[in-house]
């Protein structure tokens, strides 16, 4: 008889929308204990095949039950550079969690029941930082001289650049932005990821002698040929989908219409959240409506929320989604928060316009109903529009959130370098060896949008590679 | 990212525009003539754009000439010689098509007279035949009129009150060039409404106007869409796609409404911070 699962303590939803504070508190020690022991310790572990970067999730929770906890983050730390991250942000439910054994296969994610493995992945994680543990950087005479520059400081960057650190390989992270971390910074909310754990990871980095140079922009500053003459061994492209797409409607360039990458980056990377002290504006409306189903769009509408609540405003931020709940791409429990906090969520749906008032202000927003049809290439349900079913509602800011296509300021100017016609990097992916030698990529820019930890084990195995042509070199 | 040079270029009826020489070798050793850069002043900045006016390549520096108009423009202004900029990334943008045009008209308005200095530099050095035109609210406000006055085959400035050169806007002064002859290319960076007026004036001769775009960004590397822009129909980003564009094919209607989105806040913090 399977025990009933330990649930995470969470910050009060009526409480937490004053600020960006963390949302999920964590295991205590006991719960930790207790989430733990659950697990079956199966003989032929399913979870870990479903672990991106391949962690050994049977071994770590053993050495939990053990109250081994150091022992725990040297087994994560094997395989995952970045414990305290990955346990906030993966989206678990559709990887080890889904491939765990009490989820019945064939479930769209895993069930209630199966083990909270990402809690306590955090939970060693943050054992690990407050006990100040750290691995080491090997010293290997072989590769002191070898040198890899890694484009981008996103999660598959943040990888790379560990795992070749670790060898006792010299890595140069270029960052075009003011700050390191990618989509981690300017992306993902305090209130999913706190700052000091994302500083925490990535000086980490640091302590391997990782060197990050910000406001550098590799394309535009330097050509990847540059980069070989000054004396870099390989370079790693972990580049990242960095152009927001919009909907192609009538009235989407109204004020007051952002992408979501605009509205994060406005609110997580400048701060406007604490305009003037911080002196990026954002507007916030009375009628927010933020379009998507993807973890991006919850994350819009819960920091629009948030910015709604610290105006005074009263709460009306909701969720337009073409297809209906199952089919949404965001993580459950990001979607139960965003519900639990007061975001409305409306599906099936699909939006045809904007209007605005004199000023360029959008005012309303038009939309069709849908209903499902077949499943797409996606394997999900499509929406299909249902005629004559328009209708208008009142939105005086909107965001768009429906994904993000290739950040194309270096594959613009290095033609030699094979694109898709997704302008995505072309890899042969048992090596993610890009079509110039020594040049390697992993993350969103290969194959598009993923999660962090699917960039992260692109990023692994590009560095794999790196470490066998380095080896095989000498 | 440390300020060599310093000059205050003009300073009279509230309009003050400085010119500063920044440390830069690797966007020295790149920028383009029609590139820009983005910079934050402080931690707790914004990230703005602001084009890049000159280079030296053997100190390593950049020239940028700004007027001061909201906060981050008032505190770059605040700086002086030695001090560093927090935030400096560049070079930004496509770079001006510079080839052989032929008969070439240059406008410069306000501030925008910095940025055609560059272009019309390298069209100058293209053997193209150039004419430069600089429009100003009045005498005082006029800047780089020598250096382009002699880089210039054909000069002339008009100011709004008439105090020097000609009385009036740029677009009288054009439409009188283009009746008298036949032009191959207009280049016209200011405000708006001179950049909407010019293209308009041009497209009646059957000339084509090219306009650097000021549009809002945040990040300026294509990642956010804050300028985006409206050309031809279809949606473009200024940061990535631009500056530059085809005048004609700009909706100036939204550009405008766009550049306004943030004025209530602008004004809210230059009242708490700048005394």
């Amino acid at each position: 008889m399977v025990k009933e699962p330990v649930r995470v303590r969470e910050f009060d939803a009526q409480k937490r929308i004053d600020s960006f504070d963390e949302v999920v508190l964590g295991y205590a020690e006991e719960e930790a204990l207790k989430e733990a022991s659950r697990c079956l310790q199966c003989k032929n572990p399913a979870c870990i095949a479903g672990c991106p970067v391949g962690i050994d999730i049977k071994k770590f929770i053993y050495e939990v039950t053990k109250k081994d906890y150091s022992n725990a983050y040297f087994t994560i730390r094997e395989k995952n550079n970045f414990p305290s991250l990955c346990g906030r942000i993966c989206p678990a439910e559709y990887q080890c969690r889904k491939a765990c054994v009490l989820t019945k296969k064939g479930e769209p994610f895993a069930v209630e029941a199966a083990i909270n493995i990402h809690f306590l992945e955090r939970f060693i994680g943050d054992y690990g930082i407050k006990s100040d543990l750290s691995v080491n950087a090997e010293k290997n005479q072989a590769f002191s001289k070898l040198k890899v520059a890694v484009v981008g400081s996103g999660p598959a960057g943040l990888c790379c650049a560990g795992e070749l650190a670790r060898k006792g390989i010299k890595v140069v992270i270029f960052e075009g932005l003011h700050n390191s971390g990618g989509v981690l910074r300017y992306g993902i909310p305090a209130f999913r990821l706190p700052r000091d754990i994302l500083d925490f990871e990535i000086n980490y980095l640091n302590k391997l002698g990782v060197e990050i140079i910000t406001n550098f922009l590799v394309g535009k500053a330097v050509t990847l040929d540059e980069l070989f003459e000054e004396g870099y061994s390989a370079i790693f492209l972990g580049l990242g989908a960095g152009i927001p797409s919009f909907l192609g409607i009538k009235g989407e360039n109204l004020c007051n219409i952002y992408s979501a990458n605009e509205f994060l980056t406005r609110v997580n990377l400048m701060h406007a959240y604490k305009f003037p002290q911080f002196h990026t504006p954002i507007n916030i409306g009375k009628h927010v409506v933020v379009i998507g189903g993807g973890n991006t769009a919850m994350d819009a509408a819960r920091a629009a929320l948030r910015l709604q609540k610290i105006k005074g405003l009263k709460l009306d931020t909701a969720i337009f989604y073409r297809r209906s709940e199952v089919e949404m791409p965001a993580r459950r429990l990001e979607i139960e928060h965003a519900r639990q906090e007061g975001i409305k969520f409306r599906f099936l749906v699909q939006p045809q316009g904007f209007s605005g008032d004199e000023n360029g202000l959008v005012s309303k927003i038009k939309c069709l109903e849908c209903k499902l049809g077949d499943p797409d290439a996606s394997g999900r349900r499509s929406p299909m529009p249902i005629e004559s079913s328009d209708f208008e509602v009142d939105c005086d800011l909107a965001i768009v959130a429906i994904g993000l296509k290739a950040n194309q300021i270096l594959t613009k100017v290095t033609p030699e370098l094979k694109t898709d016609k997704y302008a995505d990097v072309v890899v042969n992916p048992e090596t993610m060896e890009t079509s110039i030698k020594g040049v390697f990529a992993g993350g969103d820019i290969v194959g598009g949008e993923g999660t962090v930890i699917e960039a992260m084990g692109m990023a692994k195995l590009a560095s794999q590679t790196i470490i066998r042509q380095f080896t095989e070199k000498k | 990212m440390k300020i060599v040079r310093k000059e205050i270029l003009t300073e009279a009826q509230g309009t003050k525009i400085t010119k500063l020489d920044i440390l830069a070798p690797l966007i020295a050793a790149k920028v383009k003539p029609g590139q820009f850069i983005a910079l934050m002043v402080c931690p707790e900045g914004e990230r703005i754009p602001l084009t890049v006016v000159d280079k030296d390549d053997l100190q390593g520096t950049i020239t940028l000439i700004f007027q001061e108009a909201g906060l981050t423009t008032k505190l770059l202004g605040k700086l002086n010689v030695s001090d560093s900029l927090f935030a400096l990334v560049g070079p930004l943008g496509h770079p001006t098509e510079i080839k052989k045009y032929g008969k070439v008209i240059l406008i410069g308005g306000g501030v925008g007279i910095a940025e055609i200095y560059p272009v019309a530099r390298a069209l100058e050095e293209a053997a193209n035949r150039i004419t430069v035109m600089l429009g100003a609210k009045t005498a005082s406000l006029l800047f780089l009129e020598r250096e382009l006055k002699k880089l210039a085959d054909d000069f002339c400035v008009t100011t709004d009150d008439g105090s020097y050169g000609r009385k009036g806007f740029t677009t009288d002064a054009l439409t009188d060039l283009l009746k008298s002859d036949k032009y191959d290319l207009v280049y016209a960076v200011g405000p708006i409404p001179m950049m909407r007026k010019v293209s308009s004036v041009a497209k009646d001769y059957g000339v084509r106007t090219i306009v650097s775009l000021n549009a809002l960004m945040v990040d300026a590397t294509g990642m956010c869409g804050c300028c985006r822009v409206t050309v031809d129909k279809e949606t473009k980003f200024s940061c990535v796609d631009g500056p530059e564009f085809d005048a004609s094919l700009v909706d100036w209607e939204e550009l405008g409404k766009r550049n306004r989105a943030y004025l209530k806040q602008e004004e809210h913090i230059c009242n708490l911070l700048i005394k």
